[in-house]
């Protein structure tokens, strides 16, 4: 009977390929766009995934999110040092300024300030040039995106100069950072330099990076330094996912994406559904014939499924192809880094085309199971 | 050794209930002998149709007595009573149902593949019949491709092909012209009637009840006399 369903199934070539198409098309919408949320919602937090040497961040206490904080003081850094468990802990600045190139092109950056001694928190991957350089004086390291934007068209080079807030800097390193959620060129200097690029206040110390002692568990350090400082203490992924939260609780962002993905979810069931149904119904009488010469219902119901599922399958793998098309075809534009479909949202988008043609198949089940085999005989 | 296909005793079969009910078959009996055409005929409404659904256990009656090769078909559990119609019934519908997608060789093959035989096996077996049947060069063609005779042939290969002991066919002629009309029925007659196999044709169609061996007469929901017929011999 596979083989009856299957031939059912493609004998009319328009409805099984809007079947198709309708699957395909809800597919490529929920991956896609959740794709390119997920996407954004990490670059809120691609500064802490550039730092990888620290897992312990600390902040003020009233902190909400990774681009709002509040300084803490030179005797919040000694304190949190203090703490029985803690290994090392260093300042680290984060910050914006503005940077321009030497043809007169500006932009406003993201500055990080890492431990003058340590450079804990520069990202692994060096493109081009030396972080030891960092000890000289005014120099920074820059992203690729940055870079880019301030020379473009231009080979990968160090030791051209930017002017940053009335200091000409030298690029003595060229990284490859997350993207930040803005696209903002990142540059990383010494704390102690970044300080001076920005004009002193009284307290620019943004976060304390730390790690605990062999033996001591995150979690336990966090509230060690919690009760001993008054500070907030967070691992960088709870830090990370707060930041997430800000955005999606703060900003539109996922309520646009959520009518997308709504608007594919119905779009695919309700087009799915209908052809679906139509089909079924359509085939009526030859559903009716079948269980007249002995096909139970459960076989039909088996058909149903079958045509459903192969339907589903093909779709999914059509759509799912298009989006990973698609961030294959921009991988390397460096505007869209960080956008890229997880196994996560395949699995996800699978399960929610699985529902789809479930929901759709449904409908036309009930309406073979209560027909009567006897319809047959009426002309 | 049973030499009826079918026994009906006072059949009663009703739609509906209480001010809403319709009494469609009002205390049928009738015999279907092993061996031979039977026609019922009767006026539009008499409930020839729903007679022979009944008889084919695609309706329960409501009362009465009811053998079918000697089993009491409506007193079976829905699934037994689905694997008796696969192995023992064979269908030829008004509207031939045969399925768009299918060739003229797998549609003839369904009963066979609704019994589990394999694909390839089927449709060898749905050809040979074809072929008995005139249609060997056609095997391959859609039912679209097909004439209504030729349609109809099909699924005369589909009510047979799998052996049945009871065939039941509804109006076979009446979507075809008088020639071909005759033309199938005589070829129903030829391949399907045997001594172990009852053939049961509901028709209005009296330029074809000469084919039959009884014809039973209908009116008003109950069998009101049945006449030998000799069935063209």
């Amino acid at each position: 009977m596979r083989f009856i369903a299957w031939q059912m199934l493609t004998g009319d070539k328009a409805k099984y390929l809007g079947l198709i198409f309708a699957i395909a098309f809800s597919t490529f919408l929920m991956s896609h766009q959740v794709s390119i949320f997920c996407g954004l919602m990490n670059r809120t937090a691609a500064q802490i995934d550039d730092i990888v040497d620290a897992k312990i961040w600390v902040m003020d206490a009233k902190t909400q999110y990774l681009d709002e904080v509040k300084a803490l003081t030179d005797q919040d850094l000694f304190r949190i040092r203090g703490v029985e468990g803690v290994e090392w802990a260093v300042p680290l600045f984060k910050g914006t300024s503005r940077a321009k190139a030497p043809d007169g092109r500006f932009r406003g950056i993201i500055l990080m300030g890492l431990d003058d001694a340590s450079l804990i928190g520069m990202p692994r991957r060096i493109i081009k040039g030396n972080i030891d350089a960092l000890q000289e004086p005014e120099t920074i390291a820059i992203d690729q995106v940055g870079y880019k934007f301030f020379f473009p068209n231009e080979p990968v080079t160090i030791h051209r100069t930017l002017d940053l807030n009335d200091h000409t800097v030298r690029i003595v390193a060229v990284v490859d950072s997350n993207a930040p959620f803005v696209n903002l060129p990142v540059f990383y200097t010494r704390y102690s330099q970044a300080i001076s690029f920005v004009g002193r206040e009284r307290n620019q110390m943004s976060f304390v990076l730390a790690k605990a002692k062999q033996g001591i568990a995150d979690a336990e350090l966090n509230r060690r330094i919690t009760a001993a400082t008054g500070l907030k203490s967070l691992t960088a992924n709870e830090l990370g996912w707060e930041t997430i939260w800000y955005y999606i609780k703060n900003t539109g962002i996922p309520i646009n994406f959520g009518i997308t993905v709504v608007i594919a979810l119905i779009v695919g069931t309700v087009v799915a559904g209908q052809t679906f149904y139509l089909f079924t119904i359509e085939n009526l009488k030859q559903f009716g014939a079948l269980k007249a010469i002995g096909v139970s219902d459960l076989r039909i119901v088996g058909m149903i499924l079958m045509q459903a599922l192969i339907v589903g399958a093909i779709g999914y793998g059509i759509g799912i192809s298009m989006t990973a098309a698609f961030f294959e075809a921009f991988q390397s534009n460096l505007d869209l880094r960080g956008f890229r479909m997880l196994p996560e949202i395949m699995q996800g988008t699978a399960a929610v085309v699985f529902f789809i043609v479930i929901l759709a198949s449904a409908f036309s089940v009930r309406k073979v199971i209560v027909l009567e085999p006897a319809v047959v005989f009426r002309g | 050794m049973n030499t009826q296909a079918v026994v009906c005793n006072q059949v009663l079969k009703s739609f509906g209930a209480g001010e809403d009910e319709v009494k469609v078959l009002r205390g049928v009996d009738l015999t279907v002998p092993l061996g031979e055409m039977t026609f019922l005929v009767g006026p539009s409404g008499c409930g020839k149709t729903t007679l022979l659904s009944v008889i084919a256990g695609l309706l329960n009656p409501t009362g009465g007595d009811l053998h079918v090769l000697g089993t009491a078909l409506h007193q079976l559990k829905s699934s037994k009573a689905v694997e008796f119609r696969r192995e023992n019934l064979g269908f030829v519908f008004q509207q031939f149902n045969l399925l768009p997608a299918l060739t003229a060789a797998e549609n003839a093959a369904v009963p066979l593949l609704a019994a589990n035989w394999p694909l390839k096996k089927a449709v060898e077996k749905a050809k040979t019949l074809l072929d008995e049947l005139g249609l060997g060069s056609r095997v391959n063609a859609r039912p679209n491709q097909l004439s209504g005779g030729q349609q109809q042939r099909v699924a005369f290969a589909r009510a047979l092909i799998h052996d049945p002991k009871l065939i039941v066919c509804d109006e076979p002629t009446s979507a075809l012209d008088e020639h071909t009309g005759h033309y199938v029925m005589e070829l129903l007659r030829k391949i399907a009637v045997r001594p172990e196999r009852a053939v049961l044709v509901v028709t209005h169609d009296n330029r074809i009840y000469n084919f039959a061996d009884r014809i039973a007469h209908m009116n008003d929901g109950l069998v009101t006399h049945v006449e030998q017929n000799g069935g063209m011999n």
